[in-house]
């Protein structure tokens, strides 16, 4: 006998009838939430089907949802992060939740803060992201801006955020705020970082900022959420609300929680600063390798054909001797190859050293202090929208969106 | 107190006992499981939490309501604490030592295992869990205790947070692995309460492998009697006092049910109605309702004499309804049964009972604060007063000094757990549950102590429930005499603790050291703990044994004893045997805990009948 989802359960064990639901039948065990509230797994041998019990469905009412006509108007993007979201508390599965509706009940403080639209062009997590998911979020992006939002929210899983979030960066020149946010900690638990980075977001929202920011806890206590320039930041910690750390700069805001203060960096870029343009080419066919130790050259013949690689390597931005030809090879053969650094911070020097000299000589451009992911971001954008290997050049060392963490290349790149 | 026939009553009582279990580790994380002295801390975690929605839109009740105040929680931090413990990092595996442990405990109980342990949350917002969860898994049904009641089920759950103040928590306790017992509601007097927590308790202790001392073990009671309802009394520390926690329950059940007919002897009512009588107020000498921004009344009609009726010892009806404004964060209510008091004139109390159209018959209650905190404390009122109208509500209670208790939040249900998704479940396999060993029960320890080892039976007690049992087993195994083991364990290390050494602090090796170097001749047992004193000052057992007590031959002590006696040749033909007594003083005087005194005894004996 099986039993299916939700089907009432009788449990004979230990010499005692349990009753409960059950919850899975998987492998010839059962798994059955007690009225207790405990989960037992136990052989389906040992269950028999219990009578229907006569439940009235829960009715909820659906309160008509009001929005603040006097409140400005904010986008709110889902591409599957777990900002709002609800606990099935019989099988523990966390569901995220998209439409207004869904959102406000969730956090209902969200209303005193401004109307919404909502949308969701995907539904995935994030390490599934992939670059034309990043186009297409970026004309979503595009599109809510021209439909008159006063900002956008994009909620975004967070291993791969920091991509997204550059991508749309350079891919669009906004004059309104567009906030990434996330979570660490998951929704279900009365801990969770979501509703604090949710509200903070939308108060980031309808600030006077206007660029492409990612919002996130600033340290672990739930006083204030940081506002990273998108170019500049990395998740640092696999799970702390904290993770998202500006490198190499200090964050261009903050906003205070739970007041909802929103504090700006005197080179943040402020709201209206940019006009609306959309520049939403990428060449996808570009990859990242991390350099290590002892790496056997042929591992560069796998970027071969490619148009764009950049390399995260050792200190100043250095490979191996032994790697050096492989490299010259796909740099003649078309490959437009940049040199960054796996080191937290600081810029790269291929002049320093022998090694980098030659690195320089068998075609590497060097990527001055970008985050080697961000590099790759920009390079797919920068291949995008030109063929032409010196205006590619200039462009990947002129410092367009604030991926360089001091302003200096700017002049020596023009 | 008056006492009651408590089967006639159909009081029923069913108990959950949480005990510490003594590992090293927490129970999903690899920090020590010790508690720190908060005024240590190094570090402070600010947080707020939030009752997630559940999908079919249940919010438990009682987590909804420790959630009603949005407030923020401050957690103290150590050099031990990591980030598990602060809820920024998934939890580790399920600590195997814990699980084994309750899994022991369980087949001491005889209780059936579950094939797996599915690590469950536990709703709980009340800021004692940094996540807002508990981590809780069933890990055996159906037990039996001593024949006389059944034990419903054996949890694995992970300790909470301690208060250090009001919203302030000291992480340190968080995570210590917890074996949760749940009994079936079988006792029916608060005495069999009692010896049932009392045999649970032996029984934990017999692994000796829990935790000792204040804190460490728990009992929650659950309690209803026939048209009362069932209580949930939390965090009864002392065993000595769960008889009249029980016995006070019952008294305030009864009490309330008392009022239940009185308030439809009288057709009492309450229409919820609130007023602003701050004006009522504003020339006041009360130092309360003086600073008081807003002041709200309610009446509730035909209720007169009844709030004020005492429950329980020190409680009444309006103390009940107190705990419940308090969740709005006031301090408290004014009811007119207990006024005119606390500065509040009668001439004040006539103004106020007119202002609100209440008769002679009616109370009137009074809040003061501000405005929100007002009207959210009179909503709590309006509904404990309507409850009483019903008679007793189901409540979870917390227990004050001395045995009352009061009101701390609704029983929670099962709309709180949900499951621990972070975890995989832990199967426990027929073959592992085989292997597990089940150690002797402290009570069959006694009686074999008594039988084997011919201690009485009060020392045998004492040395079977004593934090020296392991001590008294391992010197018994290594040969040394039973009875001057146990008298070294309560009459040597007492007499060193009086002196301000702690037994805790003197190693078993050093103990079981002396012990033999007494059975072997080489000290007297009399110079047992001064021995230890110099052992413990520094010096090793031959060095202290020679400071102390240079042991004396038995020829070396013939010497003496015959220079004794010879002094004293007169005295001793005058008195004859009677003179063994004072002479035997004045010899043990030159040589206490230099030789036994039996052997001083013997040769004094045998010198005398010399003489004699």
């Amino acid at each position: 006998m099986t039993f299916s989802n939700n089907n009432p359960v009788n449990v004979a064990f230990a010499g005692l009838e349990l009753h409960g639901t059950c919850i899975s039948d998987i492998n010839g065990n059962v798994l059955v939430k007690l009225s207790s509230g405990y989960n037992i797994c136990v052989p389906t041998s040992l269950c028999t089907q219990a009578p229907e019990r006569a439940v009235p469905p829960a009715v909820h009412e659906a309160e008509p949802l009001k929005q603040d006509a006097n409140l400005p108007l904010l986008a709110i993007i889902s591409t599957g992060g777990t900002i709002a979201s609800t606990v099935d508390y019989r099988t523990g599965a966390v569901s995220s939740k998209s439409t207004v509706e869904d959102i406000i009940k969730s956090i209902p403080e969200l209303a005193g803060i401004a109307r919404y639209r909502t949308l969701q062009p995907f539904n995935i997590l994030s390490e599934n992201m992939n670059p034309a998911m990043w186009q297409k979020l970026t004309r979503a992006v595009y599109d809510e801006i021209v439909a008159g939002v006063g900002g956008v929210i994009v909620t975004h899983g967070t291993d791969t955020m920091l991509y997204s979030a550059a991508a749309v960066s350079f891919m669009l020149e906004t004059p309104v705020p567009v906030i990434f946010v996330g979570a660490q900690r998951s929704a279900d638990r009365p801990s969770s970082d979501n509703v604090m980075n949710a509200i903070c977001s939308m108060k980031a929202g309808v600030s006077d900022l206007g660029e492409v920011v990612v919002c996130m806890h600033a340290t672990t206590d739930d006083v204030a959420c940081s506002l990273h320039r998108a170019t500049r930041v990395r998740k640092n910690h696999t799970s702390r609300r904290d993770a998202f750390q500006s490198i190499g700069r200090t964050p261009v805001g903050t906003v205070s929680y739970p007041e909802g203060t929103v504090t700006l960096e005197d080179d943040a870029v402020v709201r209206g600063t940019y006009g609306l343009r959309l520049f939403d080419r990428l060449e996808m066919h570009c990859g990242l390798l991390q350099y290590y130790p002892g790496m056997n050259p042929d591992v560069l013949d796998a970027f071969s054909g490619y148009t764009g690689l950049v390399i995260a390597g050792t200190g100043l931005g250095h490979v191996n001797t032994d790697s050096i030809a492989k490299v010259a090879a796909l740099t003649a053969a078309g490959t437009f190859v940049v040199m960054t650094s796996q080191c937290q911070s600081g810029e790269v020097c291929d002049r320093v050293y022998e090694t980098g000299r030659d690195l320089l000589a068998a075609g590497v451009i060097e990527g001055g202090s970008m985050l080697p992911e961000v590099a790759l971001v920009k390079l797919m954008w920068v291949l995008g929208n030109t063929t032409r290997r010196e205006d590619a050049v200039r462009m990947m060392q002129t410092n367009l969106k604030g991926e360089f963490d001091h302003d200096l290349w700017r002049g020596r790149g023009e | 107190m008056t006492d009651f026939d408590y089967e006639a009553l159909g009081m029923k009582a069913g108990i959950e006992i949480h005990q510490q279990l003594n590992t090293k580790e927490k129970l999903f994380s690899y920090t020590p499981a010790i508690i720190r002295d908060s005024s240590k801390h190094n570090g402070e975690v600010r947080r707020f939490l939030r009752v997630a929605t559940s999908e079919m839109g249940d919010v438990d009740r009682a987590a909804k309501e420790e959630a009603m105040q949005a407030r923020l929680f401050t957690y103290y931090t150590y050099d031990t604490t990591d980030l598990v413990e602060i809820d920024e990092q998934p939890p580790a595996p399920l600590n195997p030592d814990a699980l084994h442990l309750v899994l022991m405990i369980a087949k001491m109980f005889h209780m059936t295992p579950l094939p797996q342990i599915h690590p469950m949350r536990k709703m709980i917002v009340d800021g004692s869990a940094t996540s807002g969860f508990q981590r809780t898994a069933l890990v055996a049904l159906n037990g039996e205790i001593d024949k006389i009641c059944r034990i419903e089920t054996v949890a694995i759950e992970e300790d909470a947070c301690q208060r250090v103040a009001d919203q302030v928590f000291s992480v340190d306790r968080l995570g210590i692995p917890l074996i949760e017992i749940t009994t079936t509601p079988c006792m029916k007097t608060p005495e069999q309460v009692h010896d049932v927590a009392q045999y649970i308790g032996m029984t934990l202790r017999s692994t000796g492998r829990v935790k000792r001392g204040l804190g460490t073990i728990r009992q929650d009671v659950n309690v209803s009697i026939r048209d009362g309802a069932r209580v949930e009394i939390k965090g009864v520390q002392e065993l000595d006092l769960i008889a009249e926690v029980v016995r006070r329950e019952v008294q305030r059940q009864l009490s309330l049910l008392a009022i239940k007919d009185e308030l439809i002897a009288r057709s009492a009512r309450v229409n919820g109605d609130v007023y602003d009588v701050t004006s009522v107020f504003v020339k006041t000498q009360s130092q309360i309702l003086k600073k008081a921004k807003t002041i709200l009344g309610t009446v509730l009609y035909g209720f007169a004499g009844l709030v004020g009726m005492e429950i329980q010892p020190g409680r009444r009806l309006g103390s009940e309804m107190a705990d419940y404004a308090k969740k709005c964060g006031v301090s408290g209510l004014f009811h007119t049964d207990e006024l005119p008091a606390y500065g509040v004139t009668k001439k004040e109390v006539a103004i106020l009972k007119e202002t609100l159209g209440a008769c002679q018959n009616d109370a009137v209650i009074i809040i003061a604060a501000t405005e929100q905190k007002c009207q959210c404390a009179m909503q709590m009122i309006v509904r404990r007063a309507k409850m009483a109208m019903e008679g007793v509500p189901e409540e979870t209670r917390k227990m004050l000094q001395g045995g009352c208790t009061a009101y701390m939040r609704p029983l929670s249900g099962a709309a709180r757990m949900y499951p621990e998704t972070d975890l995989l479940p832990v199967p426990v396999t027929p073959e592992y549950w085989a292997s597990i060993a089940t150690p002797e029960l402290l009570t069959d320890k006694t009686e074999r102590f008594a039988a084997e080892y011919g201690l009485d039976a009060g020392m045998a007690h004492q040395i079977a429930f004593s934090e020296k049992l392991s001590l008294f087993e391992r010197a018994v195994a290594e040969g040394i005499r039973p009875v001057f083991v146990a008298r070294t364990i309560f009459a040597s290390l007492k007499e060193l603790s009086r002196a301000g050494i702690s037994p805790e602090t003197i190693p078993d090796d050093s103990v079981i050291a002396v012990m033999k170097a007494v059975e072997a001749g080489h000290a007297a047992k009399e110079a047992v703990s001064e021995i230890l004193s110099a052992c413990i000052r520094g010096m090793t057992l031959d060095e202290a044994i020679a400071a102390v007590a240079p042991a004396f031959s038995r020829e070396e002590l013939r010497v003496l004893i015959r220079g004794i006696v010879a002094e004293r040749v007169d005295y001793i033909k005058s008195r004859g045997n009677a003179a063994l007594g004072p002479v035997m003083g004045v010899v043990m005087k030159e040589v206490r805990g230099r030789i036994d005194g039996k052997i001083v005894s013997e040769v004094l004996d045998e010198e005398l009948r010399r003489i004699v």
